[in-house]
């Protein structure tokens, strides 16, 4: 189902809220680099500042379904043998 | 417009919430039973929470002309406690008759863990055993989508659960289709950080077309909003969507998936 809103309504509509998000992001990775500029990261701080790399780089990509790939990029793979590692039966 | 909240937890909000919500249009509610903020100790504090969601919170909401109904369950939190969940569950029946009571819920996963996998199965088959509906709540975060493959693979296993009497909670992008393509119910959490905004859930019923499709504000006591649902109506009028289609997913649609309840007796507003 389309939505009623026309592509040029929607930039026009949502252009100064994105524009606000990015420099927010912008702001926030300048505050990172800042902070870490006389010690490195932790493993930890480096993987998730690593993570929201890979974010922005779906974002940045083609498609119409950067949202559903920016959330599987966030979560915990699904392993189909779960049952057999917790010794569950199927019903 | 008349709106259905499918899912608030209205014993973590105060009077002024239900008068505030009447103003909004809010005609009925569901709250699932779930986590206090603490573990309970023993069944008996169970009991008395199912009391408060059975006779005081309806007799609350009654007056602001609010219809208030409601679900039983020991929540996925506090099933790492086996055996005090075992005692909830075998003393949930003593409740199941009480006129708002629409089901098992929220019952589901939280870390994903075995004893909770095990305490949701235990839930199920309470449910299908007194043919009661079933509210699901799936995880947070980065367990949200391991978590709800795992809820989908149990209710899918168990031939004896009818999909369309469940319906599937705090779904979003990465999870909404196969929740739907299964047959199931789905709910939209309005919620400020975790979950989803109005604005993104607002893109999914444009994406799936609003069929089985409700959505909710939560608004239980950590950072919510009890007023979300209005806020979507607004953001769908505000993008030209239909009115049929707005009150199909915020009134119709509850209507239609807690009518499959007997004890759901919803007088509309005349």
């Amino acid at each position: 189902m389309p939505a009623p809103q026309t592509a040029d309504e929607i930039v026009a509509d949502k252009f100064l809220e994105v524009r606000a998000k990015l420099l927010e992001i912008a702001a926030t990775l300048d505050r990172v680099d800042r902070a870490s500029a006389d010690s490195s990261l932790s493993d930890e701080a480096a993987h998730r500042r690593d993570a929201l790399q890979k974010g922005i780089e779906i974002i940045a990509s083609e498609g119409s379904d950067r949202a559903a790939r920016l959330q599987m990029l966030y979560s915990r793979e699904y392993q189909p043998g779960w049952r057999e590692t917790f010794g569950m039966k199927s019903s | 417009m008349d709106y259905i909240d499918p899912h608030i937890h209205m014993v973590s909000r105060t009077t002024d919430d239900y008068a505030t919500l009447a103003r909004m249009g809010c005609v009925a509610m569901s709250e699932p039973a779930f986590w206090a903020g603490y573990d309970r100790g023993s069944v008996d504090g169970f009991r008395d929470y199912f009391r408060q969601l059975t006779e005081t919170e309806p007799a609350r909401a009654a007056q602001y002309g609010i219809q208030h109904y409601t679900w039983l369950c020991i929540n996925a939190k506090e099933a790492e406690n086996v055996e005090l969940s075992r005692e909830v569950i075998k003393m949930i029946p003593e409740f199941l008759q009480r006129p708002n009571v629409l089901g098992i819920g929220e019952i589901g996963l939280n870390k994903n863990t075995k004893n909770e996998a095990t305490i949701f199965a235990e839930h199920v088959d309470l449910a299908v055993t007194h043919q009661e509906l079933i509210l699901i709540h799936t995880p947070h975060l980065e367990d949200k989508y391991q978590g709800t493959r795992m809820i989908l693979d149990m209710l899918c296993d168990d031939s004896r659960v009818t999909p369309d009497r469940v319906l599937v909670d705090h779904v979003e992008e990465h999870t909404i289709k196969e929740v739907l393509d299964r047959g199931f119910w789905a709910g939209m959490t309005l919620y400020p950080v975790t979950k989803c905004t109005p604005q993104r859930a607002v893109d999914m019923i444009e994406m799936t077309g609003g069929e089985r499709l409700m959505a909710n504000s939560a608004g239980d006591w950590g950072p919510s909003k009890p007023t979300a649902v209005p806020d979507l109506i607004f953001e769908m009028r505000r993008r030209g969507l239909s009115e049929s289609l707005i009150k199909k997913v915020v009134y119709d649609n509850p209507l239609e998936f807690f009518g499959k309840s007997k004890r759901f007796k919803f007088q509309p507003r005349q």
